[in-house]
């Protein structure tokens, strides 16, 4: 394999968010040599984009949570549909990684006595959410990037993996080029860790930036392992819809967790509206008990606007089709309101969420302590994803693991905010832990010469392709018809013609020729980002297709209600040896009697 | 709907120059805008850097019309849009290709810096008391987003090249966020001093100036920081202090 740049290690992850720096830092504290591969430079990831927080039971502001609790909500968020193991070990693990990153440097916002402050979030039944203001992915990914580098890893930054390599059915490493020169390199690996984040880029109005385009969920899928629960992708339901040019980008939640209502043109707040049977007994009944719940009544009920983020952004969507949206096909959410009930509330927003002042003012012109953001549901995060054993976060793929947004299991139909960072923590870790026992454990594999002149091949290709179309516009007419048909809601109809759409996509995306040279050559990486972005399309579509019923962040106008027999199945799809996807119904695992109990418990 | 040219600048290290585009612009575009539609419409291969598109990842920095800004925060309405708006590269770094530099530099500095050492957890569970007032002190430093446009005013690093020899307003705010961390306990100051340039500063507060996070870089970092290396290496008193300190430390 002359010509390439190789590189080995024990253990080379791909992806340098959370996940895979919390991944790199312990595989390397087990010993291993580490290889952290990251398509942007360091410290970029879309971590930096969380805001609220992330969701440990300390109970250090309410002594009632418990890791119980906490289970109990993350498996009522996702519809039950969540892996329990994972569900249970992200709720017992997420305490001692969030302490662990105070360890490493972190700096959080405190309660009176002088220990982490939590903040309220949907879903959570208390006050649990770690945070620093609304910056808390940056603090987050901050402290994980400065010590990791002290930890001795090598860090390859502007460097995409195009294909996996495999010795016979196990990982073998990985084929890649770096972006500055466009030289290819080639990494031999005992174990390879996936945390590539999401896939929101398949969408036109997402939250996710140009990196979000499922590359490990392509990379894994392609390299024979399993995914699971594409059909659940989460809306956000407070994204910017003015002006067009930030159309999609976030607004935290932590808005509402700190006072921020919802309301229609009318003037009504619309989440009182409908509230789900399964919330109905954790819900306010009115805004005065919902504002006590806000400033701490322990006897008060979450407002509305905090159920979970499924159900709200339905609801903004029924406002807008019935007509009583916002100017710009949006809800208004409204934090200015809480002047009538603090005093000097000007200064306590921006206090709590700088962020989004400045957002705002910058962006849209909007001061947020003076008058209400407009807001409409954005692409936010995939639950779905590659299919994990629950412990060790391996695929069905030999020292192939994955951990963070590309890993399925935790989150089942619906994440709860604040889970994300935390499930970063909790399975980056253990990913990274096992993937060096792995690699500890086995022998190095060899690479197939023939593998890596097949992915050289195959990135080099859109160069010959003389006078064909640019990849741009592909891109955008693939997000454009995901938007459209592979949405918020979906019909049969829709979600079959996406799926014949995307053939001719794919054909169009075989075609598309690339101007320039290799050096830094943003055309020739989107025509590669693109058959991730196809992938990825082509399973959410078809697990859409397949899941008739409604539930979670999957919403079919022509199967409205949840089906109890649909409950109890996962939807799993894989590669056959023809290059099909193809998919099956898993049951899900069945709860053990000390969890169902601690379910019923919480009510 | 409006047609505005923009003069960005095309080329590697070597050759290169400006070209013009012109494209339709719309309601609250931004910089990053006008170059990602450049790009998609006429230039599929105009490289640039950018994420997260909120100003929160500090990617897409660049100078706008001679001005370091980043490209995601720099709306077209703020700017005099019946002249070509230029957009160049950062000059403190060596240029890879169009709007995109080499800051590689910079994370070679930050792994030089001594990491975080914190003093033993005050309880069992291996947490610690800390006040709010504690975080807020340092929490502007913290704010950074690493987009290194300090860096790229800084005369010291864009004039004088003195890259070997200072570590720049960026790591001088990073080195006050360790020192002033209520937990931390390590000591960095004589490396201040003597590997890290803190006497190359002289408080011409450019970098302050242009910080997308407002961090007051001047004032509240790099002021104290040579205040303390000035108070540690002139203060005869202290030095007599230390000296005799030392002899009386059994070997």
């Amino acid at each position: 394999m002359a010509g390439f740049e190789r590189h080995e290690h024990d253990v080379l992850i791909v992806g340098a968010g959370g996940a895979g720096l919390r991944a790199a830092i312990e595989a390397a504290a087990a010993g291993a040599s580490v290889g952290l591969v990251c398509k942007s430079l360091l410290g970029k990831a879309h971590t930096v984009m969380a805001e609220g927080g992330v969701a440990a039971a300390l109970a250090n502001v309410d002594e009632r949570d418990s890791w119980e609790v906490h289970f109990a909500d993350t498996m009522r968020g996702g519809q039950y549909l969540n892996d329990w193991r994972m569900a249970e070990l992200h709720a017992r693990e997420s305490p001692d990684r969030v302490r662990e990153l105070e360890a490493w440097g972190a700096l959080m916002d405190r309660t009176p006595d002088g220990r982490i402050l939590q903040r309220n979030f949907g879903g959570h039944a208390y006050p649990r959410l770690a945070h620093v203001g609304d910056r808390t992915g940056l603090e987050m990914i901050r402290t994980l990037q400065d010590h990791g580098v002290h930890q001795g890893m090598d860090v390859f930054m502007e460097c995409t993996v195009t294909r996996l390599l495999l010795d016979g059915g196990r990982v073998a490493g990985a084929f890649a080029y770096d972006r500055e020169r466009g030289r290819f390199q080639v990494f031999g690996a005992k174990a390879v860790v996936l945390a590539t984040g999401g896939i929101g880029k398949a969408y036109q109005i997402t939250s996710n930036s140009w990196e979000y385009t499922g590359d490990g969920h392509a990379l894994a899928y392609h390299a024979g392992a399993e995914l699971m629960d594409m059909e659940f992708i989460q809306f956000h339901p407070t994204g910017m819809v003015w002006p067009p040019s930030v159309r999609g980008i976030l607004v935290t939640e932590g808005v509402r967790g700190e006072g921020g209502v919802l309301r229609n043109s009318e003037g009504r707040r619309f989440m009182f509206d409908d509230i789900p049977a399964l919330y109905k007994e954790q819900t306010a009944d009115s805004p005065e008990e919902g504002w006590r719940y806000v400033v701490g009544d322990r006897d008060a009920r979450r407002p509305p606007e905090l159920l979970t983020r499924d159900h709200v952004a339905r609801c903004i969507v029924r406002e807008v089709k019935e007509g009583r949206g916002s100017p710009h096909g949006g809800a208004f959410l409204d934090i200015a309101w809480i002047a009538e009930k603090i005093p000097d509330a000007p200064a306590h927003i921006k206090r709590k969420l700088p962020g989004m002042y400045h957002q705002f003012k910058a962006l849209a012109d909007i001061d947020i302590t003076k008058e209400p953001m407009e807001v409409g549901p954005t692409t936010h995060y995939v639950m779905g994803g590659v299919r994990v054993d629950a412990d060790t976060q391996m695929s069905n793929v030999p020292g192939l693991f994955a951990a963070g947004e590309c890993a399925a299991g935790l989150h089942g139909a619906n994440r709860l905010g604040g889970n994300s960072l935390s499930d970063l923590l909790v399975f980056g870790k253990r990913a990274g832990e096992y993937a060096a026992r792995f690699a500890s454990e086995n022998a190095a594999p060899s690479l197939d010469p023939e593998q890596v002149a097949a992915a050289e091949r195959h990135s080099l290709a859109p160069f010959a392709n003389d006078g064909g179309e640019g990849p741009y516009k592909v891109q955008e007419d693939l997000q454009e018809l995901m938007q459209n048909q592979v949405g918020i809601v979906r019909t049969e109809d829709d979600l079959a013609s996406a799926l014949e759409q995307i053939e001719a996509l794919k054909e169009r995306a075989a075609n598309v020729a690339v101007t320039g040279n290799r050096e830094y050559n943003p055309g020739w990486h989107t025509v590669l980002d693109l058959d991730c972005l196809l992938t990825v399309s082509e399973a959410a579509t078809r697990a859409a297709i397949g899941r008739r019923e409604s539930r979670g962040a999957h919403s079919r106008v022509d199967y409205p209600a949840k089906d109890p027999d649909w409950g109890r199945y996962n939807l799993v799809l894989w590669k056959d040896a023809d290059g099909n996807m193809k998919s099956r119904r898993e049951p899900v695992r069945e709860l053990p009697g000390r969890l169902t109990r601690i379910i019923e418990e919480q009510g | 709907m409006a047609e505005s040219t923009f003069r960005v600048w095309r080329g590697d290290g070597e050759t290169g120059g400006f070209q013009d585009y012109t494209i339709e612009t719309t309601t609250g575009m931004v910089v990053l805008d006008a170059v990602h539609r450049i790009q998609a419409e006429q230039a599929n291969d105009l490289a640039v850097r950018w994420n997260c598109k909120a100003g929160r990842c500090g990617s897409c920095s660049a100078e706008v019309n001679g001005m370091p800004k980043l490209m995601c925060m720099t709306r077209l309405s703020d700017l005099p849009m019946d002249e070509p708006v230029t957009i160049e590269p950062m000059k403190a770094f060596p240029l890879v290709r169009d709007l995109v530099t080499d800051v590689s530099w910079n994370y070679r500095v930050k792994e030089n810096i001594a990491a975080f050492q914190p003093r033993k957890p005050d309880n069992e569970d291996g947490s610690w008391e800390i006040f709010q007032d504690d975080v807020d002190r340092v929490m502007e430093f913290r704010k950074c987003i690493e987009c290194f446009l300090c860096q790229d005013v800084c005369h010291v690093l864009r004039d004088h090249h003195l890259h070997e020899e200072f570590i720049g307003p960026r790591f001088m705010v990073h080195v006050a966020a360790l020192e002033m961390h209520p937990l931390d306990t390590g000591d960095r100051l004589e490396a201040l001093r003597k590997d890290q340039g803190v006497g190359y500063c002289n408080i011409t507060k450019c970098c302050t100036k242009v910080c997308p996070e407002s961090i007051t870089i001047t004032d509240n970092a790099i002021i104290p920081l040579k205040e303390r290396v000035v108070d540690r290496a002139y203060d005869p008193l202290a030095k007599l202090l230390r000296v005799v300190r030392r002899k009386g430390t059994p070997a």
